[in-house]
């Protein structure tokens, strides 16, 4: 164990117990050539809290959340997951360890019927090999039947019943972007990475996504990290925000406090810098 | 009206996601299979098992495995034609081998083999894709033919440079060599070939086969959301490469009797099983089906209408069909890119609906 | 020096030359990789159109005589005339410009915005109805081109190398033709590309195809434009090994030569596509020079291809193409 400092976590404003750290971000700093997108930044995810990362375009949300979901790897610093170190791995590998994501530009399989999209989440809970899947039979046949039963219960949880067997091609933006969280949701993730879950959408979607969200958490206490522009949203879903700029963090804390913080301040609008 | 979901309620995930999930299409399967297996062999002669019906069962075997790795998993592959190349020289040195050994196991065992060529071919798509994959398996094509057209020891130092296929005999009637009859060949093929459509069904229906379609439709986030592609692809490259395998092997074996890999198993055959893929529909079993029957029966009714009716030359004929397949292409990639099977489908959806289309 | 050092270099020179008839193919490839993103795999078999046409032309057949005596009964074969040279490339030029504008017409314009690999497909399926419509159009049976390109021995080379090496050298001086026109082909591409005001919109769609629809320029016609001047390049490389071999249907199975070419020069490097071709030129007839004692002849048929992968599991992007960057 490399993590010693896993406090007993907290209580939030609305009552619900935030448990210890799920994930330590340290000192990560990430760059493309000469670009810098991430600049030496260190922060924690608690288990069970809903953690925002904001800023303006370009700070360096989405290369973060790429950090954390293993695409990117950083040239400095270290991720901490569990409380242990974890060694460079494949994106595959780390969601493997149970980490799921949605993306900011939809990346659902279009070819795909909703319920093969969102079956295709929990791949790793079916450990049929070739030959019982080539034969379909024993595990193969069982296991398609009880992950149908798992993925049936996140259709209704999202309200998605009547377009179960649509091709995603077919579907309108707001509904992609649900059927992109029940593929997260269906990979039963101890931490849940959403990018932008809420951009391009209208009042009444986006009330829907936080319910959701809210939802989500409430009834799977899954951790969730998420990217939002929406200054409203993000301050009524979340625990604690991360502001970034260009690359550096700026403010950590809980919607209250970083609302109060001069540099986000200063960021967002845009005081003079002398 | 007698083709309709209404009233045939799923109580059961398992029976709602069944092949044929409307009672009309899964009474048609089965009619299709007892004419299959119980009326065409009773029917079936010489110039029929030679000209339209083997062939067809043979190649559809091709189509199917090229329609996993195409259709299913976006692997763009033109080397087909050496990978039943690899099915038909594994075979014969099987046979020739071990005499003793069962002509069903020589035939799965080919497909084996070629499974592990392909699976060494597919390496190179863990780092390239599309059309320089395509160029990746032009080597393969290209590599593998030279070997079994140089290299003595594939066709065992035979002075033609060819190899033919030593008779064998399945339940004591002969399948291969001069002496197979239509209705044995039929046979073979017939079983190898459900075989095939129902494995590639399974393994498509399945999580395997939904990772091969999240690399297809989109491999970066199929990376992300844990799909391994070296997994993936080499899985659909071996699974494909099997079933080519064991067509090539049929093709030899049963249908050919003889053959030189230059000559039967040139790029053009890579091409012909591509155009069955195509046409039949991508991502389609139905659809390999529908490509191999098109591209068998089509020419051969060409050729009976333009040559034996109309009694043009018979190299016009030749050009003519080569004209109008690569025309069909384009019309299918451009109004139709899922080909026959969509078509199909689309068909079936009207129907479902009629006589009262609301 | 010894005799194996100078059948070497023989070779190699023999294998610049055929490099240069690669490169030639792989440049029309390149022009309309870059202008469209297609990877044209008619090209060869549009070099081969060309060829077709421009000896039917120059003999006088009469365009689909074979069909037309299947349907009719008749027995018409030639005009009777005989075009000269220099009407009868220009004739094809403009066959070759109505061919592009057919294929915008009818084939890229309905295909805008389809996946790289269903557009592959696609020239797959033109390659074909190519191969059958100049089959049909002007017959199958091989047919000798000449234009009045000089042929044979080239003797300043023999007498030049034999006095250097006591050994003369054998290049056709076709080949040497060859080369000084593909170097005046790129030569102008790339000024044609550098400095007009078409050739910046076609750099410019290539680039972005909608920022440049934004500002006006046409898609369509620029299409076309490429579509033509891959025609021309076809025509030029058809001449080449027309000349040299006569008009057959071979000549289209060079595309698939110029495949690995791309693949070493890059898909969108005009030098590339040169340097790409001369490698594997060279490179082929030296590893079949080398290898053919130990594992038999005939190596050419595979050698390219093999480099190829070989490059494509180290470098992807060749040797000279922009880096591919993948993003989510």
């Amino acid at each position: 164990m490399l993590d010693t400092q896993s406090d007993e976590g907290y209580i939030t404003a609305d009552g619900r117990k935030i448990g210890g750290v799920a994930m330590e971000m340290r000192n990560i700093t990430l760059r493309f050539g000469g670009v810098v997108a991430i600049k030496d930044i260190s922060f924690d995810i608690r288990w069970g809290e809903i953690r925002a990362i904001i800023g303006p375009n370009g700070a360096g949300k989405s290369s973060m959340l790429n950090v954390i979901s293993g695409f990117y790897h950083p040239q400095e610093g270290e991720v901490i997951y569990k409380g242990y170190k974890r060694p460079k791995m494949k994106p595959y590998q780390v969601a493997r360890q149970g980490i799921a994501r949605t993306f900011q530009n939809i990346a659902l399989f279009e070819g795909m019927s909703v319920l093969d999209n969102i079956m295709t989440g929990r791949m790793h809970h079916m450990k049929a090999n070739m030959l019982q899947q080539a034969l379909w039979w024993g595990r193969a046949s069982r296991e398609e039947d009880e992950n149908r039963e798992q993925v049936e219960k996140i259709i209704d949880f999202l309200e998605i019943q009547h377009i179960r067997k649509t091709p995603v091609a077919r579907l309108p933006y707001g509904l992609k972007k649900r059927v992109e969280l029940a593929r997260a949701l269906a990979a039963e993730p101890s931490i849940l990475l959403l990018d932008e879950p809420m951009a391009g959408m209208n009042v009444e979607e986006k009330e829907d996504m936080c319910r959701f969200i809210l939802d989500v958490n409430d009834e799977f206490g899954t951790t969730t990290v998420l990217i939002e522009h929406d200054m409203g949203v993000v301050m009524d879903l979340s625990d604690r925000v991360v502001v970034m700029d260009y690359g550096k963090k700026i403010g950590d804390g809980t919607p209250d406090e970083v609302r109060g913080n001069e540099d986000v301040i200063r960021a967002y609008l845009g005081v003079s810098h002398d | 009206m007698l083709y309709r979901e209404a009233g045939d309620f799923k109580t059961s995930y398992v029976a709602d996601s069944q092949t044929f999930p409307i009672k009309f299409d899964r009474f048609g399967y089965y009619a299709i299979l007892a004419i299959a297996f119980l009326g065409i062999p009773l029917v079936i002669n010489d110039y029929w098992a030679n000209s339209i019906v083997v062939p067809f069962l043979i190649y559809t075997i091709a189509a199917l495995g090229l329609n996993i790795l195409i259709g299913y998993c976006g692997q763009l592959s033109l080397g087909t034609g050496a990978f039943m190349a690899v099915g038909a020289y594994g075979s014969y040195k099987l046979m020739t081998a071990f005499p003793e050994l069962n002509i069903i196991f020589v035939i799965i065992a080919a497909g084996v083999i070629t499974a592990g060529v392909g699976v060494l071919f597919g390496l190179p798509s863990l780092r390239i894709k599309g059309f320089y994959l395509a160029v990746a398996t032009l080597a393969a094509q290209f590599f593998l033919i030279w070997l079994f057209t140089r290299q003595a020891w594939f066709y065992n130092y035979s002075p033609t440079g060819m190899i033919s296929a030593p008779t064998r005999e399945v339940f004591g009637f002969p399948v291969t060599g001069p002496r197979a009859s239509a209705v044995s060949m039929y046979m073979i093929c017939l079983c190898f070939l459900v075989a095939s459509a129902w494995l590639a069904r399974n393994l498509t229906r399945g999580t395997l086969g939904r990772q091969w379609m999240a690399i297809r439709d989109m491999d970066i986030a199929a990376e992300i959301i844990g799909v391994n592609p070296l997994m993936a692809k080499l899985t659909a490259f071996a699974v494909s490469s099997f079933l080519i395998g064991i067509s090539g092997a049929l093709l030899f074996t049963v249908y050919l009797g003889a053959a030189e890999a230059g000559e039967a198993f040139g790029i053009d055959k890579s091409f012909l099983v591509l155009f069955m893929v195509i046409i039949g529909g991508l991502g389609s079993i139905f659809g390999a089906f529908a490509g191999a029957a098109f591209l068998i029966v089509g020419p051969v009714m060409l050729k009976l209408l333009l040559v034996n009716t109309l009694g043009w030359p018979t190299d016009l004929a030749a050009h003519l069909e080569i004209m109008i397949i690569g025309a069909l292409i384009l019309v299918f990639l451009i109004v139709e890119p899922h080909g026959i099977a969509a078509l199909w489908r689309t068909i079936k959806e009207k129907l479902r609906l009629w006589p009262f289309p609301y | 020096m010894p005799d194996n050092l100078l059948f070497a270099m023989e070779a190699t020179l023999n294998g610049l030359t055929a490099g240069v008839m690669y490169a030639l193919v792989a440049l029309g490839f390149v022009l309309i990789f870059k202008a469209s993103g297609i990877f044209n795999f008619a090209q060869g078999v549009m070099a081969l159109f060309a060829a077709l046409t421009l000896v039917g032309l120059q003999s006088g057949q009469v365009p689909f005589a074979h069909l037309i005596n299947a349907i009719f009964g008749t027995r018409i074969h030639h005009f009777g005339w005989n075009m000269p040279t220099l009407l009868a490339i220009p004739a094809t030029v403009l066959v070759m410009i109505g061919l592009a504008i057919l294929v915008e017409r009818f084939i890229l314009k309905h295909l805008v915005n389809q996946e790289p690999i269903i557009l592959f497909m696609a020239t797959i399926g033109l390659a074909y109805l190519l191969e059958g419509v100049g089959d049909i159009m002007w017959g199958a049976e091989v047919k000798a081109l000449d234009v009045g390109l000089p042929k044979g021995m080239s003797g300043a080379v023999d007498d030049l190398t034999f006095g250097w090496f006591g050994y003369g050298f054998y290049i056709d001086r076709l080949e040497l033709w060859a080369a000084g026109i593909a170097a005046i082909l790129v030569a102008s591409l790339t000024i044609f590309s550098q400095y007009t005001k078409q050739g910046r919109a076609l750099r410019a769609v290539a680039d972005d195809h909608q920022a440049a629809l934004s500002v006006g320029i046409s898609l369509r016609f620029i299409w076309v434009l490429t579509w033509s001047i891959a025609g021309i390049v076809a025509l030029v490389a058809g001449i080449m090994w027309g000349s040299k071999s006569g008009v057959q249907f071979s000549l289209s199975l060079i595309a698939l030569k110029a495949l690995p070419v791309l693949i070493l020069g890059g898909f969108t490097s005009i030098p590339g596509a040169i340097v790409g071709g001369l490698i594997i030129g060279v490179g082929e007839k030296l590893f079949d020079f080398y290898m053919q004692p130990i594992i038999g002849g005939a190596t050419e048929n595979w050698f390219a291809y093999m480099l190829a992968l070989v490059f494509l599991l180290f470098r992807p992007q060749g040797l000279f193409g922009e880096r591919i960057i993948e993003r989510v």
